[in-house]
């Protein structure tokens, strides 16, 4: 098979269009290469030089044809390997949208990995092998998803070409699927029926089966509802710096620049500063362009305040009948990042939204097995890719919201001062 | 053409304002995390654009940072004059690491034979230049979308005492957390436009009406056909016997030395045109870069030793 070269698609209405980062977790085995290939290859987003690149490599591999997995392969080590190390990001748009893939490696040594690419995204997609259905990958991959509150999941059921295109085999994965996900936190379940290989409900709908009314996944990625997915309702700016210009034109100039995590603030809104309790009143809220009367999230302004009040980095402005918790001791769920274990009774480092002080694991409650999802509350050490239930005590309180409600203001990442390595990351229960 | 800036209908940011509000939001972290940041600024639109970024997130301040310019003296002259105007405009200071100097010191030696180029003894100026003026974060304008090496990069991205990258062991970086925290001798790289294609930069570019160098723009010059793409005639290409120097009509995609930057024809002399032009582009923008095109993992093996 030799395939035509494609033009990429016209120059975008950018008004109009959003961006949505999904996540792809699977192993070598799943199709997830072929299946990221299909998707760029099949939106025109592949240059003739990478085409080119791979046509070469996949001659020289023995493969027949293109192999469009080839497309995601990266570092050296990686490539020699045939395997995926990191979070490897990649890019396309279509007419409707811009696309982030955080293409993830889906083995449980890589735990720390998916996390990381769930951790900033709108939807994941979960690769389900026809022939095998539901198997303990699958679980884990859900638990991540559900873990990190990734707003829509769509599991793909893929290689339907290896099962003849049988309904029967689609719905009996839905049922696996679904018995197990309704112990999981997960608000919106798509399933489609797909083959990476062949392309058949990826970006054209399937003549292979005709029994699926639903959408292939492109337009799923395209048409579905995400303006939701950020908390527009509690109101938080975390200050990240303090604008003070040294201009003649602009002495008395005071603004406190962020970028707003949730909510929405206007101009004249009350607002209390966390952790101080001091209030006021919005001036303004500048842009480079333009004042604003209203600002939402993700927005980065600088809003200027009624009052004369001190405020520094690690502060939070949040609307004064809409306050965060506050506390020094938190319950979170811990994800284990690093190759040296926790250990007890340390101080690290804690960043929240701007904020940074020092913290300590009081106390291990229980830990998770992803494969199982049950409790193990013997084993209480934190190593790699471990998930557990903690407590930790700050020496400051923390303003939070939970990472059920809020992504942003609920989670956290600590840091041994020692090393300096990001040793773990946190959603606060 | 119009420029005003329309958002999305109602409390949703359309893709290119999130990338600007994101990109801000790393600017503005920087600024916070470290004492003396630089914006590495070779003259390129990648780093015109984090500039004009940087611009947006200090407002009504200046930028709180210098520019940082790594000149291996075989530059295009239209480069080296945008820069200054624009050091200028800013009111911000310059930084000039020079690999003549690098040379002159014996730090480096120049490559030899008909494609030798700077552009890898680059690594060692811009390294010397970082530790000279102590500087514990150098802003950058990649992008993950431009090569494979780059699309594993971190927007905080740690570079040890030898002003190595790591890529194996990279710090985890979840949610808008970055992690800028380095011992003595360390430094960082900050990448605010990561999450940004060739195509949004030009998208913004024109949406935001943003000066650029005018090799971006179609024009008559001389060229020498090598390895197919158009090399622009100068003093330090040394021409084969069978190279003959052609006036085309040509722009140029990116914007390195002038020994390694391939020019592609065109007609293209607006942005609103180049922009055309590139949603219908087949060829990668480092297709014509033969710094790129030296090894399968060039890209790796210079980021590795410390390369932007």
């Amino acid at each position: 098979m030799r395939i035509a070269y494609c033009l990429k698609p016209k120059i975008m209405q950018i008004d109009n269009n959003q961006l949505l980062r999904f996540t792809t977790a699977g192993s070598v085995d799943d199709g997830k290469s072929t299946l990221i290939g299909r998707l760029l290859y099949d939106s025109k987003s592949i240059f003739e030089d990478q085409l080119e690149a791979i046509e070469t490599t996949s001659k020289k591999k023995g493969h027949q044809g293109v192999d469009l997995a080839l497309f995601t392969d990266g570092l050296r080590d990686e490539r020699e390997q045939g395997i995926t190390i990191d979070v490897a990001y990649r890019y396309f748009t279509t007419p409707k949208r811009k696309f982030i893939i955080a293409d993830t490696p889906g083995h449980i040594q890589y735990t720390r990995n998916m996390i990381t690419g769930a951790s900033t995204a709108n939807a994941a997609i979960i690769l389900v092998d026809a022939r095998h259905g539901v198997i303990e990958q699958t679980k884990r991959h859900a638990f991540i998803a559900s873990l990190l509150q990734i707003p829509h999941i769509i599991v793909c059921i893929n290689k339907m070409d290896l099962v003849d295109f049988r309904e029967e085999d689609y719905n009996k994965i839905i049922a696996q699927f679904e018995e197990f996900s309704s112990k999981l936190l997960v608000r919106d379940v798509r399933f489609i029926p797909i083959s990476a290989l062949l392309g058949d409900n990826v970006v054209k709908r399937s003549e292979n089966m005709n029994w699926y009314q639903g959408s292939p996944l492109l337009d799923t990625l395209e048409t579905m509802h995400i303006s939701s997915d950020i908390n527009k309702v509690d109101g938080r700016f975390p200050v990240q710096t303090v604008l003070r210009p040294q201009s003649e034109e602009h002495r008395d100039y005071r603004g406190y620049a962020g970028r707003i995590s949730s909510g929405i603030f206007r101009k004249g809104d009350e607002i209390t500063v966390m952790p101080s309790g001091f209030t006021s009143k919005i001036k303004s809220i500048d842009t480079f362009e333009e004042e604003l009367d209203e600002a939402y999230a993700p927005m980065s302004v600088s809003i200027t305040l009624e009052d004369d009040i001190d405020i520094s980095r690690g502060d939070m402005i949040v609307r004064t009948k809409n306050k965060p918790e506050s506390s020094q001791d938190l319950e979170v769920m811990l994800c284990w990042l690093n190759n040296e274990s926790a250990k007890p009774r340390t101080k690290y480092v804690v960043r929240h939204t701007s904020n940074e002080q020092m913290a300590m694991i009081k106390e291990v409650i229980y830990k998770i097995d992803i494969n199982t999802l049950s409790r193990k509350n013997d084993d209480k050490e934190l190593h790699m890719n471990d998930i557990s239930k903690v407590k930790i005590r700050t020496t400051k309180p923390l303003m939070y919201d939970s990472y059920r409600e809020n992504r942003m203001t609920g989670s956290l990442i600590l840091i041994d001062p020692a090393t300096n390595q990001t040793v773990a990351a946190g959603m606060i229960v | 053409m119009l420029k005003l800036k329309i958002r999305m209908s109602k409390y949703y940011l359309n893709y290119l304002d999130e990338l600007e509000s994101e990109a801000i939001y790393v600017l503005r972290e920087v600024w916070a995390q470290f004492e003396n940041p630089v914006i590495l600024f070779s003259g390129g639109k990648d780093s015109i654009v984090v500039t004009h970024l940087a611009k947006k997130a200090f407002y009504p301040a200046k930028i709180p940072f210098a520019l940082m310019h790594v000149d291996t003296g075989h530059n295009f002259p239209e480069t080296i004059k945008f820069r200054d105007d624009l050091i200028e405009s800013l009111g911000v200071q310059l930084i000039v690491g020079s690999v003549q100097e690098s040379i002159d010191q014996g730090r480096v030696a120049e490559e030899k034979g008909k494609s030798a180029t700077r552009n890898a003894l680059q690594i060692t100026t811009l390294l010397d230049a970082i530790e000279t003026n102590k500087v514990d974060c150098a802003i950058g304008g990649g992008r993950r979308d431009e090569e494979k090496a780059r699309a594993k990069e971190r927007f905080f991205s740690h570079r040890d005492d030898f002003g190595q990258w790591d890529p194996k062991n990279q710090r985890p970086e979840l949610w808008n957390l970055f992690n800028g925290k380095q011992f003595e001798g360390e430094h960082f790289r900050a990448f605010p436009i990561s999450n940004w294609t060739e195509m949004d930069i030009w998208n913004y570019i024109n949406r935001e009406n943003i000066e650029i160098p005018s090799l971006y723009f179609a024009h008559e010059r001389e060229v020498v056909r090598r390895s197919g793409s158009w090399i622009p005639y100068s003093e330090f290409l040394q021409l084969e016997e069978n190279e003959e120097v052609l006036t085309k009509k040509i722009r140029f995609r990116t914007l390195g030395d002038i020994t390694i930057t391939g020019g592609i024809e065109s007609d293209a002399d607006t942005v609103e045109k180049i922009a055309q032009e590139v949603s219908a582009m087949r060829q990668t923008e480092r297709g014509n870069r033969s710094d790129d095109k030296r090894s399968e993992t060039a890209m790796e093996d210079r980021k590795r030793q410390g390369y932007f």
